[in-house]
């Protein structure tokens, strides 16, 4: 969508919400400085209209937090769609401003290959962004199949998987993505089996640009998710893995939150980011051009 | 940066694989308005099967993306939509993983506003089930051809039209094919009806598998340099999800899941718009086909209700008691949904004895006639005959219904 067409007309600039002339005035819909990607700041959250505020999420949760930074790394969230499916993270997400394309549980990446190859008949000269977002269970469970072979096909999109490591929506059964021995609902003697290990998986199917974090690092987690969807956009399928714990099945204390994101981090969800060559020689493409217009200013 | 071969759009010919000079399929074809594609051009009769129909129904049914998963019966249509696509006709196309997967594609390929195909049989239908039934209720048009086949188990590959019974209160468009040229024929219309904006639906195009879409017959088909013209993205009951249009903090999909009666209201009248939806559907249907229903000899005393092959099967019958001096009414279904429940009322009113013979073990039309005709006609309607499992109905057999009928209500 053209920002034109998000600018409001002024004669009926007096009688849209605030909440949208802001978003267009101090949003990532207008804050372009003439670049043609969006250019907030994490840093400056709270000085600007995020594209998602209001969530009904529990308080002190994490995956919040890890959706509002996804949303700001969006390089262009005008022609981005998300797919989502069953599970905590879409209460949020059907509250951005960014169309949710909400499907039946665990058929995220099949919707979005036909979505993402249909916009690409329908805007031939329009890069359109798809991004899905979705738990531990709609993803390495349910939505194995339909993961696991849009990655194989080298779908153009970006998966982000919330993880969780529990089915949290449904009242804390233990997923794919549990820890082995971890006792949860339906697994009353401990979980069978390890965690999965998805980014394994994702280096064998040969996804161009796979990483995995925990939202730590503000500014990284937007990076990241940037670098993710550039290199869906021009090169191949990318998947973000982030800790997003569940404060309320784990019994994390609202306050200590943050304080369990950097022990988990450390223990053994550290950032890591596994690049294929080709991917690489197109992110320091974009990423130079990019230092090289700053240094020209 | 090239796109990758056989898995991208956008490409040029050099990507394809193709000389520098290629010009696709498609670009060669000029839309026509279909009124004058359904009624007006020339059309030229050739001697080809079901899915080879399909095919050529395809061609000019200028179709963006085609999503395929092989199930016989219904393989080697979808193999011919691949040919179309690299014949440069058909846009985009892949093979799923499955069914689930591919019919959740196909509703994400319709949600981006382009004209979407996809097809199946039986067991393929019902793997697939909770993608087809949520696409209505999505507002997705898109077009599926179904081979009916037998639902498993025990394991066959053979024709009957029992899950044509589960898609029948999905509000999804429904038409059933008697033959090689409703093949041809109805997929052109069906994609036309359920593009409207008053429609905005999914449509499926049933066929009985092997005995039509396996066998020749003569189908009519207008000149290949003619083409649908493309489905309008703008055009829709609901947007596409294109991110074309302003934000709002709410989405189409909405997630309407919250136990309070405000949730409950929007769901039951979000239901009630796609079942008026499908009603709506029938003036269309009516302007490309001419009509839902086909009446052969009116005031009849005895009538068959049929759909499908059964149709066929009913004609030759009613052809042999003509030669016996009795005439016998046949009203032949084309639109399952929206159901032609008063031009059936119409055409057997004053019928003595209304017999359906159905290729299912339910006798799910059967059904379908009692409940519009209940408590509005005097005639007795026959349950059957009714075969299934593979088997062929032979016109004897819809000949000595006739006659027991005909002993046991005078």
């Amino acid at each position: 969508m053209s920002l034109e067409t998000l600018r409001p007309s002024p004669a009926f600039k007096d009688v849209l919400p605030v909440e949208y002339k802001d978003l267009v005035e101090h949003g990532p819909y207008n804050n372009r400085n003439g670049k043609e990607t969006q250019s907030v700041k994490v840093t400056d959250m709270g000085k600007f209209k995020e594209v998602i505020e209001e969530h009904p999420m529990c308080a002190g949760c994490a995956m919040t937090l890890f959706i509002r930074l996804t949303y700001i790394g969006m390089p262009n969230p005008e022609h981005t769609i998300v797919v989502g499916t069953a599970g905590c993270g879409r209460l949020a997400i059907s509250q951005a401003s960014v169309p949710f394309i909400y499907g039946n549980y665990g058929d995220t990446n099949a919707v979005a290959s036909g979505l993402k190859r249909g916009l690409e008949v329908r805007f031939p000269n329009q890069k359109k962004d798809v991004v899905v977002m979705a738990g531990d269970g709609g993803l390495i469970d349910i939505g194995f199949q339909g993961m696991m072979h849009s990655w194989f096909r080298k779908e153009k999109f970006t998966t982000i998987m919330l993880d969780n490591e529990v089915y949290g929506n449904t009242g804390g059964q233990e997923s794919g993505m549990t820890n082995h021995g971890k006792v949860l609902k339906m697994a009353p003697r401990g979980k069978f089996g390890d965690k999965v290990d998805a980014l394994g998986l994702a280096k064998v199917a040969g996804v161009d640009y796979i990483a995995r974090l925990a939202p730590t690092n503000p500014a990284r987690v937007a990076r990241t998710v940037r670098r993710a969807i550039m290199v869906a956009r021009e090169v191949g399928h990318s998947y973000i893995q982030a800790y997003t714990s569940c404060n309320i099945e784990y019994s994390i204390p609202t306050p200590d939150v943050m304080k369990d994101a950097f022990e988990i981090e450390k223990e053994r969800y550290g950032f890591e980011e596994i690049i294929s060559p080709a991917a690489k020689e197109y992110l320091d493409e974009v990423e130079k051009k990019a230092k090289k217009k700053k240094s020209d200013r | 940066m090239a796109n990758v071969v056989g898995s991208s759009v956008c490409r040029t010919a050099v990507d394809e694989g193709k000389p520098a000079d290629w010009v696709p399929g498609g670009e060669k074809q000029t839309a026509v308005d279909p009124m004058k594609m359904f009624h007006e051009l020339p059309r030229e009769q050739l001697f080809i099967t079901g899915s080879e129909a399909a095919r050529e129904s395809m061609r000019r049914a200028n179709i963006d993306i085609a999503i395929a998963y092989p199930i016989t019966p219904q393989s080697e249509s979808m193999q011919q939509a691949g040919y179309l696509y690299d014949e440069g006709y058909i846009k985009e196309y892949y093979r799923a993983e499955e069914e689930i997967g591919t019919f959740s594609a196909i509703s994400g390929a319709s949600r981006a506003g382009v004209r979407s195909l996809t097809a199946t049989s039986g067991p393929g239908l019902m793997r697939g089930m909770e993608a087809i039934s949520s696409w209505p209720g999505a507002r997705t048009p898109i077009i599926m051809l179904n081979m009916c086949r037998v639902i498993n188990t025990p394991l066959a590959i053979q024709p009957d039209n029992i899950e044509m019974s589960f898609m029948l209160n999905t509000g999804i468009l429904m038409l059933h094919a008697e033959n090689q040229q409703d093949f041809y024929d109805f997929p052109l219309a069906a994609i036309c009806a359920s593009e409207q904006v008053d429609v905005t639906l999914p449509a499926v195009v049933s066929v009985d598998g092997f005995f039509c879409t396996h066998a020749r017959g003569p189908v009519k088909v207008t000149p290949e340099e003619y083409k649908l013209p493309p489905r309008d993205g703008w055009r829709s009951a609901v947007p596409a999800m294109d991110n074309e249009n302003p934000p709002a903090r709410i989405s189409r999909d909405a997630p309407i899941q919250k136990s309070n009666f405000i949730s409950y209201h929007m769901h039951s009248s979000w239901q009630q718009e796609v079942f008026a939806a499908v009603e709506r559907s029938a003036k269309y249907f009516r302007k490309y086909l001419g009509s839902l229903v086909e009446v052969v000899n009116p005031g009849a005393e005895d009538f068959i209700v049929a759909s499908g092959c059964a149709v066929s099967q009913a004609r030759e019958a009613v052809r042999q008691e003509g030669e016996k001096g009795r005439k016998v009414g046949l009203v032949k279904i084309k639109t399952i949904r929206p159901f032609p429940t008063e031009e059936i009322y119409e055409a057997v009113k004053d019928a003595k004895r209304i017999l359906i013979p159905e290729f299912n073990q339910a006798g799910w039309l059967h059904k379908e006639v009692c409940s519009v005709l209940y408590g509005r006609t005097k005639g007795v309607i026959k349950n059957g005959p009714r075969v299934y499992g593979g088997m062929t109905m032979p016109t004897e057999m819809i000949l000595e219904w006739l006659e027991e009928f005909r002993k046991e209500v005078k």
